[in-house]
This record gives C-alpha cells, sequence and structure tokens, in this order.
C-alpha cells in the first residue's frame, strides 16, 4: 500500500502546551537530533493513519520569528528552508490576542497553518467563550479546540493538517496585512523592485522580504547583501521610511508593523470571537502569586522548596540506594567466588563493579532530584524564581534566566553541568550567557554530589544534611563572585532585556513529568555505562600496573610468612578456624602496606608523587591526588577511583567496611585537607562532557579558559583554605 | 486626560494605558512583540520581593519588566 507523505512543523510558544500536544500525537516514536551547527535540539516524530504518513518536526517555542534568538533564527529557517506543507501553531487560548501574534507571522511568511487551541479547559472555567468557526472564517485557517494535556483534539487536528495539505498542495499564500498609510505605499515600491530583480525570491516571498527589511531584521539584511546590490536601495528606502514615520508618529517602522499586527488580531477578536470575561481580571495564579512571589513570605517559600527538595531526596533516596549498593556486594561476591582469581576478577569486582557500582547507587538519589526539579518547571514555579532572583542575579552580572542553568547545573545538587550549559541558551544575551556557562559547572551536579555524599558520610556524619547545605551554599557563593568578577573583566558589557512571561500554574501531567524524568536519567546512565565503564577499567589499569617486582613481592610474602610462624609459636593451643583468624589478623597490616606500596609503585601512584609537592601546598592525601585527575573524565569517577584505592586488592569479599568508614579512619585526612580538596573539588576544571558542551555553545577559545581557569582558580582557593584553617586547628 | 508617566511610576494594582514605547533595537522588539503597543490597556500586579522586576498584566497573560526597561515605556494613568 503506498502512503502519502505529508511534512509537517509544529510550532508554538513557550508555555503553550506544544510539548505535551507534541508527544501525544507522535506517541513513543519522537526522536532527539540536533540542528546542524548549533544546539538546538531537534525533536522528530511521525504520525501514521488511514493511509497518511506524517512526519512532525518540533519547533523550538518563541513568542516572534525575529532573528534576536537562536531559536527563533531556527523556527524561521525550518519554515524558509525545509518548506512544511502543513505548519502546526499550537496557541494558549488563555491569552490569545498575544499567541496570534506569533500566527500572523506564519501567515505572513505563507505557510499553510492549522491553529490548535490550547487550554480550552481553562477558557472554559474562566467565563469565557470563543467562537472557534469565526476565528477560522476570519483568518482563513482551520482552528481546531484541544486540550493537550487529556489529548483532547489531537485527531481534529491531524484531520486538518492532513486536508490542508491536501487542499494547498504545497502551494503558499502570504497574506496581505497593512501597515498603515505611512508603510504601505513604501511597501509596495520595496515589493516591486524585489519582483523586478528576482531578489532573493528563490528563498522568499518579495513582500516578507521588504517588511524584514523594514523592520531591520539583521540576518535578512545580511543576506541580501550578499545577494546583490538592491540591498543598498532598499535600506536607502528603509531610512526614508524611519524619516517618515518618526516625523508622523515619533516612532520607527518596526514599531508600527508591531501596533498593526496586534491591532489586525485585536480587531479580528473584538469580530464576537472572545466573549466575556476581562483581559486584565486576576486568575487563581495571580492570587497564588500574591503569597508565593510576596516581599517576605516568597523567599522564604523558595528557600523552604529548596530545603524540601533536599530533604526529601537524601531521606527517600537512601533506602533504594541502599538495595543497589547490597546488589552491587553481592555481585561483587560472586565475581570474587566463581572467577578465578588473577588479573580478570580484579578487574571485574575492583574495577568494574566497583566503579560502576558506587555511580549506579546515586541514580535514585538523581531520578528523585530531577523529578521534583521538573515538576517544579512544568508547574511554573522556576519562572517565578526568575522573577524573584533577577535583581540579585544582575548584580552579579547575570540574569534572572541564570537561574535556571544554574539550578540544572546542581544549584540544587544533582543537577548536571551538561544540561544545565546547554539550557543556558534560553538567555538572549551573549555575554550573560558566557558568564553562566562558565560558571555553571563549579555547581554541585550530581557526579559531584556523590562525591561530596561519600566525603559527607566519612567526615561529617552527625550532620550530614548541613554539610551538604553548606556546599551547596559555598558553590553559590564561588558562582556568584566569579560571575561578577568574569562580567567586569573578560566578558564585560551591558546586561539584556528580561521581559518575560510568568505563565500561570498549571498542575503538571504525571506523563510529562516522568517522560523529562527518565529521559535525564537515562542520560546518567549512559554515562555510567560508557564514558565511566572506560574510565573504570583505565583507572584500575593504570593503577594496576606496573606491579611491584617480584623480589619485593617476595619481601612481603616472606614477612607474612614469618608472621604465620610467630603467631604459632605465640599460640601452641590454637587450631583451624582459630588460627587462620589469628594468622590473618597478624599479616592484614603487611598486606596493607603492600597493597600502598603496589599502588604508589603504580603509573597512578607514580603521577600522584609527581604532583605531589604541587599538591602538599593543598594538603592533599594521595589517594585523592589521583581520584581528581581520574575525576576529570567525569566526576563521577572520584568516587570510584577512591573506592579503587582503597579496597584493591581486598581479599575478604565479607568485608563490608564501606569507602566513607575506610576514609574516616585514614589519619592522612586532616580538616584542613578535607576542606581544602572539598573547595578544589567544587571549583577545578569541569569534567571533560561539559566542556565540550561549553565549547559547542561557545567556542573552544572559551572551553580551554574554563579548563586553565577553572583548575588555577580551585588550586589558589584550595591553598587558601588548607593554611587559612590549619592556623585554627 | 491625564498627563503620560512612566511606567516605573505606576503603583501596584492600578491600570493605566500605554502612550508610547521609546525603547528601539532588541528591548523595544522584545517589549512590542509580548503585546506592549500604544493602546494596550496595562494593570501593575506586583513587584518582586527586593521591588524589581516589576509584573505587569495585559492581554490576558501577566509579564514581568525590569524598572530599567519600564523607564522606555510611558502610560497614561487610568483612575
Amino acid at each position: 500500500m503506498s502512503q502519502a507523505h505529508i511534512r509537517a512543523a509544529m510550532s508554538g510558544q513557550p508555555n503553550c502546551g506544544k510539548s505535551t500536544m507534541f508527544n501525544a500525537i507522535t506517541g513513543g516514536s519522537a526522536r532527539v537530533g540536533n540542528y546542524p551547527g548549533i544546539t538546538v535540539d531537534r525533536l522528530e516524530g511521525t504520525y501514521r493513519k488511514n493511509g497518511y504518513d506524517i512526519k512532525l518536526v518540533d519547533l523550538p517555542g518563541t513568542y516572534s520569528l525575529t532573528s534576536y534568538s537562536m531559536e527563533e533564527v531556527v523556527a524561521r529557517n525550518v519554515i524558509v528552508d525545509e518548506h512544511p506543507d502543513v505548519v502546526i501553531n499550537m496557541v494558549d487560548a488563555t491569552a490569545l490576542e498575544r499567541s496570534l501574534y506569533l500566527a500572523v507571522q506564519f501567515m505572513e511568511i505563507g505557510a499553510p497553518l492549522v491553529l490548535g487551541l490550547n487550554m480550552m479547559d481553562e477558557v472554559k472555567r474562566s467565563g469565557v467563550t470563543i467562537d472557534i468557526k469565526r476565528l477560522s472564517q476570519l483568518l482563513n485557517v482551520p482552528v481546531v479546540a484541544c486540550t493537550a494535556r487529556l489529548g483532547q483534539g489531537r485527531e481534529e487536528l491531524m484531520a486538518e493538517v492532513v486536508q490542508l495539505a491536501k487542499d494547498t498542495k504545497g502551494l503558499w499564500t502570504p497574506i496581505r496585512l497593512s501597515y498603515g498609510p505611512d508603510l504601505d505605499p513604501i511597501l509596495e515600491r520595496m515589493t516591486k523592485r524585489i519582483e523586478e530583480e528576482q531578489f532573493m525570491t528563490g528563498r522568499h516571498d518579495p513582500r516578507w522580504v521588504a517588511i524584514k527589511y523594514l523592520e531591520g531584521d539583521e540576518l535578512v539584511i545580511e543576506a541580501g547583501r550578499a545577494a546583490g546590490p538592491l540591498s543598498a536601495e532598499l535600506e536607502a528606502v528603509c531610512a526614508e521610511a524611519e524619516q517618515t514615520t518618526r516625523a508622523n508618529s515619533n516612532t520607527t517602522p518596526d514599531a508600527i508593523i508591531a501596533d498593526w499586527r496586534y491591532g489586525f488580531i485585536n480587531g479580528l477578536l473584538k469580530q464576537g470571537v472572545v466573549t466575556g470575561g476581562d483581559e486584565l481580571r486576576r486568575n487563581i495564579s495571580d492570587n497564588i502569586d500574591r503569597v508565593v512571589t510576596h516581599k517576605l513570605l516568597g523567599p522564604l517559600i523558595m528557600a523552604g522548596v529548596l530545603w524540601a527538595m533536599f530533604y526529601v531526596t537524601f531521606t527517600l533516596g537512601a533506602y533504594p540506594q541502599g538495595w543497589i549498593e547490597d546488589g552491587f556486594t553481592w555481585l561483587s561476591g560472586l565475581g570474587t567466588a566463581y572467577i578465578p582469581e588473577g588479573y580478570v576478577q580484579s578487574l571485574i569486582v575492583s574495577g568494574i563493579l566497583g566503579g560502576v557500582g558506587a555511580v549506579i547507587g546515586f541514580t535514585p538519589l538523581i531520578l528523585i532530584m530531577f523529578a521534583m526539579l521538573v515538576f517544579l518547571e512544568d508547574l511554573g514555579y522556576m519562572a517565578r524564581v526568575a522573577y524573584m532572583m533577577d535583581k540579585v542575579m544582575r548584580i552579579f552580572g547575570l540574569h534572572g534566566m541564570s537561574v535556571m542553568p544554574l539550578i540544572m547545573s546542581g544549584g540544587i545538587p544533582g543537577g548536571c553541568a551538561v544540561p544545565g550549559v546547554m539550557c543556558a541558551r534560553t538567555l538572549r544575551s551573549p555575554r550573560e550567557r558566557l558568564a553562566t556557562i562558565l560558571t555553571a559547572p563549579f555547581m554541585v551536579c550530581g557526579a559531584k554530589t556523590t562525591a561530596y555524599l561519600m566525603l559527607v558520610a566519612a567526615f561529617f556524619p552527625a550532620s550530614p544534611t548541613g554539610a551538604m547545605f553548606a556546599v551547596v551554599i559555598a558553590a553559590w557563593v564561588f558562582v556568584l563572585l566569579v560571575s561578577r568578577l568574569l562580567r567586569s573583566t573578560v566578558v564585560k558589557g551591558e546586561s539584556t532585556p528580561f521581559v518575560m512571561e510568568i505563565p500561570p500554574y498549571r498542575l503538571p501531567t504525571l506523563r510529562g513529568v516522568a517522560v523529562h524524568t527518565l529521559e535525564r536519567v537515562w542520560q546518567y546512565v549512559k554515562k555510567a555505562g560508557t564514558v565511566i565503564l572506560a574510565v573504570s577499567i583505565v583507572m584500575w589499569a593504570v593503577m594496576t600496573f606496573p606491579e611491584l617486582p617480584e623480589d619485593t613481592v617476595a619481601s612481603f610474602d616472606a614477612r607474612r610468612f614469618i608472621a604465620e610462624e610467630q603467631v604459632r609459636t605465640a599460640n601452641p593451643q590454637a587450631t583451624g578456624e582459630d588460627l587462620d583468624t589469628l594468622v590473618s589478623e597478624a599479616q592484614k597490616p603487611i598486606t596493607d602496606e603492600q597493597n600502598e606500596a603496589a599502588l604508589q609503585y603504580s603509573v597512578g601512584g607514580r603521577v600522584g608523587s609527581f604532583l605531589k609537592p604541587v599538591t602538599d601546598l593543598a594538603g592533599f592525601p594521595w589517594q585523592a591526588n589521583i581520584a581528581l585527575i581520574g575525576a576529570f573524565a567525569a566526576k563521577e569517577v572520584f568516587v570510584s577511583t577512591m573506592a579503587t584505592a582503597y579496597s584493591m586488592g581486598e581479599v575478604d569479599p565479607e568485608d563490608a567496611t564501606s569507602l566513607s568508614d575506610r576514609l574516616a579512619a585514614d589519619p592522612a585526612w586532616s580538616l584542613p585537607a578535607i576542606l581544602s580538596v572539598f573547595v578544589f573539588m567544587l571549583l577545578y576544571t569541569p569534567c571533560m562532557v561539559t566542556v565540550v558542551a561549553i565549547a559547542k555553545e561557545s567556542n573552544w577559545k572559551w572551553a580551554l579558559f574554563s579548563v586553565g581557569g577553572s583548575m588555577a582558580f580551585a588550586f589558589v582557593m584550595a591553598v587558601t583554605v588548607y593554611h587559612t584553617t590549619r592556623l585554627f586547628v | 486626560m491625564s498627563e503620560p508617566i512612566c511606567l516605573r511610576q505606576l503603583p501596584v494594582n492600578t491600570q493605566a494605558v500605554i502612550h508610547s514605547v521609546a525603547a528601539a533595537g532588541e528591548l523595544g522588539r522584545r517589549i512590542r512583540d509580548m503585546g506592549i503597543v500604544p493602546g494596550t490597556t496595562v494593570q501593575v500586579v506586583g513587584r518582586a520581593p527586593l521591588y524589581d522586576p516589576v509584573a505587569l498584566r495585559l492581554r490576558d497573560f501577566t509579564l514581568t519588566l525590569r524598572n530599567s526597561e519600564a523607564d522606555h515605556i510611558l502610560v497614561i494613568r487610568q483612575d
């Protein structure tokens, strides 16, 4: 059976429920990809019904189609370059007027449009009636009422897509809006010249090009200058137009165009489309916000929410974490029992199970943390946080929207700098974005959380929550201060517009939260299965080879033999098991000494000792040296390397002493050394993956700056902390 | 009809009609894209705990602006 193929694009403003509808339509078929050269995610999915095969691409959410942000450029380019058969525009029907502003711009380009009026349940509840039929007639566009969170309107929407694709057959007809007596004649003139010269008409509608010139769209004008000499003529006309509009109404052409677009929408809605309601009415969200963003209560509630997230994560997450650790202990036991002693056993038990197990053990914590974060995001609380925090963030040269990438990176522990750095894309200012990207890796990401949890359990067993809280506060302080420093030195410049919508509170759907959470947790587990597995093996090899020379091993064997003989002579009556216990007790210090000697003899140990004169300034124990080197690959490796460093050659699989206990028992970890490692861990070079992400989001120059700068800064801070604390201890 | 005043000076819970938007470039574009064009009725619904940014209600949704951005917007108070 042959299928008819339709290519459709899904568009909409932020918070319009576009993703929910996209998921409802494509089911589990969606695949994440990338637009070439940039890092905006490209989501694609398919919908099949009645012999139609509809390929759907999800455009980034934008309010408009200017060229000020990467998202807007992407959305526009997909429409212009890929020329989809149909564009679905999801619309927040509770804010119809503003939402149609984007729809009108799609109609100006000429794309065949299907409007999905989302949130119709909320509209009904607020006592407003929208005459769908009338709206459809006036716009001359099919309109479908939807409630995406319930999946309502999905089939009808897709039926309209099929119908529209059949009707238009790929033919685009841009609408001709009037932009008033000042601009219309000028537009007419420009359009005519563009048509005559066939100026960029292969890609764009002539009148649309003229509008973009009048709007001063940098990308179109730049492309125009490359396309031909007509550009200079058009720019001259634009300058003339600006003189006219300045003289007549003291404003610029782009302002007039926006006015007339809104005028068109407003006039249309007044023709009986929307009845009832009051556009300034207070809704439930406004009432909630009177408390949630209250002068005093707001910040208190925010602190409370953050604290609650901690509490829930660490208390609730402890149970599954324990089960997973038990599972890995059991697996290690199996490995020791069934794999013959030697390199393979050592590799699997110490290297792989020890390394990966330590990381996987933290998955439940990250799952719980992510679920709460996604919930707060979808609820709309994060926008309130940005609103409340902007004034503070601005002091440090950041933006209210920086809060989000910072939180994602681990401003609430459990995040990850990779999505954090990537989500800094929502920042329109290149400078604030750069400062955010460069400092976000200081935050306590999930990987560092694992390291800190282990260290905190070892050294501050009495108040783990308090210690973790202190680490997080320290992270924020460093991020803000360093941002300020960067914004007044290497990334100087003015701040950018804040202009932001505060969406109404909307209870997220269980499915939405689950899908997003699992996606992120899966990324983490994948990292554990690939990078960390590889690094665990490499680290194991680095710490195993070269082995101690035979004569050294022989001397340890001899000492063990002597110890055994001494035990036998001292306890002539002891036999069987009792004797074995006594012997192994006597031999243990010798074995430990041998293990330590072996590790120091290995490549890892040698690098560690080589760096020791330097790291001694910061008081690091030598195991931390190796672990911190390994952690550049992925911060989780810190825990697994420490585990390897402290358990390598362990003969007794029944020994349940956890890594934390072993650390606590090691006298090398004095309080100054502990604090020094804590600070260094927080600030030093981001992991490999983050460095790559930084390079992708900015360029390699900044990525290398991040590597070198963080390392130097972290070392200076660690040395300072070490020596300052030593004065008091 | 009263004289246009700066949006920053508009107290919480008062209504006003946009008189003009003086901002140009990106800021002007962002402000207009969100529906702040002459003739629009707005109401200040709140201010952040540190008095800045300001939250506005217009066209059935809530928008926030920094005070420094509100300085570019002139409004006519409706009492």
